[in-house]
């Protein structure tokens, strides 16, 4: 299924002088868990605070579930938790999701499996003041999730939480996409992002650098090979692996192929008579991928807009 | 910690049309108020001040026989007189057009503000309803509270002045039930207008503190101050008229006919009915331009 369920065209959002996000072309799909990932400031909550219509763009436009992003019928279609829960603090966490479901048009049954979901039943008496920031951060997952909407927009969910909780989450919101709904997920924990998300977004400076999925962002694996002599070798690689796709790093060969095709570059060299003396595959990380990518546009455009905010 | 789940269905949401928006806003809002300690704090301060200074004090003075400042220069009588049950409509608005009207001002400027700080009036806007209903929602609910404030303290009044006649081993003589209705119309017009205000304040200032400062100061201090201005100055005495201070001061004084006159805040600028029209007016244009802002605006 590809229908989409958000959908930006040119997003920008300045704020005076200042750039927060510009131009972003960006597409959730049904059903997916999309990763939305970016340096702190990048414009990831802004991006999000226009999808759910509280805040208006400067220009461009997003459509959610086909519709204007804030219109009611959409947000009554979207659960969200965005830069942080925000609760009455004075509220238990039974009592604040009570009045939320009453915005929702929702029963007591619908609060009482929020908080199941999110394992606060027992604490569910609590007032919201005294709650941990993990508590409070899954209060705000839990409200989320209520009325089961089509989309869930979660910024930064695993905030505050501790290991156990963070796995948790994880296996919640991989439930949730397997369950139907999708999931925008922010986030700068990029394994967990790595782990659970079909597709990413990647933005760094206001601008979205990449859309693609997680494979496809990561990219081939490499295969480190030391074996002698070694221009023997490099002609063997180049063989199985094609001319662009063999490197040199020292006494070492790096090589730029599937990893299923690692038996073959094997038998080529053996077949020519050559020592290979060691193979290593190196799969590149989200995280190096993400640095790669963050790092230099992302240093360029600052030092720009605060040129800019001096001006 | 235990797993979380995913699995279950929990009721699927509906979009609510703008009536039923309003209504479930107005059902969440009025939950969230009524077990908000800070609002029975409100309501508790207004009622000791009102048992204060409608009752407590000119009965001591009465039964003392010394003067209080407020009390300076009435007869016993006269002074047993305003605390006895015909009284009450007067007792009843005498002290709402500052401190009545000011502490419902701070409630507004809590209802309203305190939501950008928590971070309430987020969660609220992505719920469902739209942000017209969410804010509608929100505004009758405060309207409720003022009315139920009116209602409590006609009754509270009632009572304290039952006490003091048969403490007094007093004939009772109820107020006329045309003084009640006056006096309970002009209540709710000078506290709503009042709430409205404050709710607006708080709307502008994303926040209780400095909206409920601001509020203070312009209830308490440069309103009069503008009047006694205007004593001197002509052009600021015609601005004062379309004050909302003002308007409530000059609708209870047109309204309270025993008592001691001098009570701070009661005054005489313009005639009750303008000040009736003037009051409306404000309690239309406040939450208007309350749901214009928040319509407009983004929310962080």
């Amino acid at each position: 299924m590809s229908e989409l369920v958000v959908q930006t065209t040119q997003l920008t959002k300045t704020y005076g002088a200042r750039l927060a996000v510009d131009r972003v072309d960006m597409t959730v799909r049904r059903g997916e868990v999309y990763g939305f990932l970016g340096p702190n400031g990048a414009g990831k909550t802004t991006t999000l605070r226009m999808m759910l219509g509280l805040v208006r763009p400067t220009r461009g436009s997003a459509r959610v579930l086909g519709r204007p992003a804030g219109d009611p019928a959409v947000t009554a279609r979207t659960g969200a938790l965005i830069e942080g829960p925000g609760f009455f603090p004075y509220l238990s966490g039974r009592e604040n999701l009570r009045v939320m479901a009453r915005y929702r048009g929702l029963g007591r049954d619908a609060v009482e499996e929020a908080l199941a979901r999110v394992a606060l039943t027992d604490r569910g008496d609590d007032r919201f003041k005294g709650y941990s920031l993990g508590m409070k951060q899954r209060l705000g997952v839990a409200s989320a999730l209520m009325g089961d909407p089509e989309l869930i927009v979660l910024d930064e969910p695993t905030n505050g939480l501790d290991p156990a909780g963070m796995a948790d989450m994880r296996r919640l919101i991989v439930e949730l996409a397997s369950g139907g709904q999708t999931v925008v997920l922010s986030s700068h924990l990029l394994a967990e992002v790595q782990d659970i998300c079909d597709r990413v977004g990647v933005i760094a400076g206001g601008h979205l650098l990449s859309e693609s999925t997680v494979g496809e962002l990561r990219g081939a694996a490499s295969l480190r090979v030391r074996a002698t002599p070694l221009d023997r070798a490099i002609a063997a690689g180049m063989r199985v692996a094609g001319d662009d796709s063999v490197a040199v790093d020292r006494d070492r060969l790096l090589i730029t192929v599937s990893a299923d095709r690692t038996p073959d570059v094997v038998r080529a060299l053996v077949a020519d008579g050559i020592d290979v003396h060691e193979v290593s595959t190196s799969e590149r990380t989200l995280e190096e991928v993400f640095m790669e990518m963050t790092a230099a546009p992302a240093m360029g455009s600052q030092s720009q807009t605060d040129m800019e905010a001096v001006r | 910690m235990t797993t979380m789940t995913a699995t279950g269905t929990m009721g699927t949401a509906t979009r609510l049309g703008p009536v039923p928006g309003v209504l479930a806003s107005m059902r969440a809002e009025a939950r969230r108020v009524r077990k908000w300690p800070a609002v029975w704090i409100t309501l508790g301060a207004w009622l000791a001040l009102s048992a204060m200074f409608g009752y407590l004090f000119n009965y001591l003075a009465y039964t003392t026989g010394s003067g209080n400042f407020a009390t300076e220069g009435q007869s016993r009588a006269a002074l047993l007189a305003s605390i006895m049950p015909g009284a009450v409509p007067d007792v009843l608005i005498d002290g709402m057009p500052m401190f009545g009207g000011a502490l419902m001002m701070v409630l507004g400027a809590l209802v309203a503000g305190n939501g950008y700080g928590w971070g309430t009036w987020k969660t609220i806007f992505t719920q469902g309803p739209s942000r017209v209903s969410a804010v509608l929602g929100s505004l009758l609910t405060l309207a409720g509270v003022v009315v139920a404030v009116v209602i409590v303290t006609l009754g509270f009044d009632l009572g304290l002045s039952l006490i003091v006649a048969a403490t007094e081993s007093q004939q009772v003589v109820w107020p006329s039930l045309a003084a009640v209705s006056q006096s309970v119309g002009a209540g709710l017009l000078v506290m709503g207008m009042w709430a409205m205000f404050g709710y607006l304040l708080g709307t502008l200032a994303r926040g209780p503190a400095l909206s409920v400062g601001l509020g203070l100061i312009w209830a308490l201090v440069i309103e009069n101050l503008l009047r006694g201005v205007g004593s001197m100055l002509g052009f600021v005495d015609t601005l004062t008229h379309f004050l909302p201070g003002t308007a409530a001061g000059s609708l209870v004084g047109s309204l309270v006919r025993g008592g001691s006159g001098d009570t701070p805040g009661v005054v005489a600028a313009i005639s009750g009915e303008r000040a009736v029209w003037t009051l409306a007016a404000y309690i239309v244009v406040l939450p208007l331009l309350s749901l214009v802002l928040v319509r407009r605006r983004d929310v962080a």
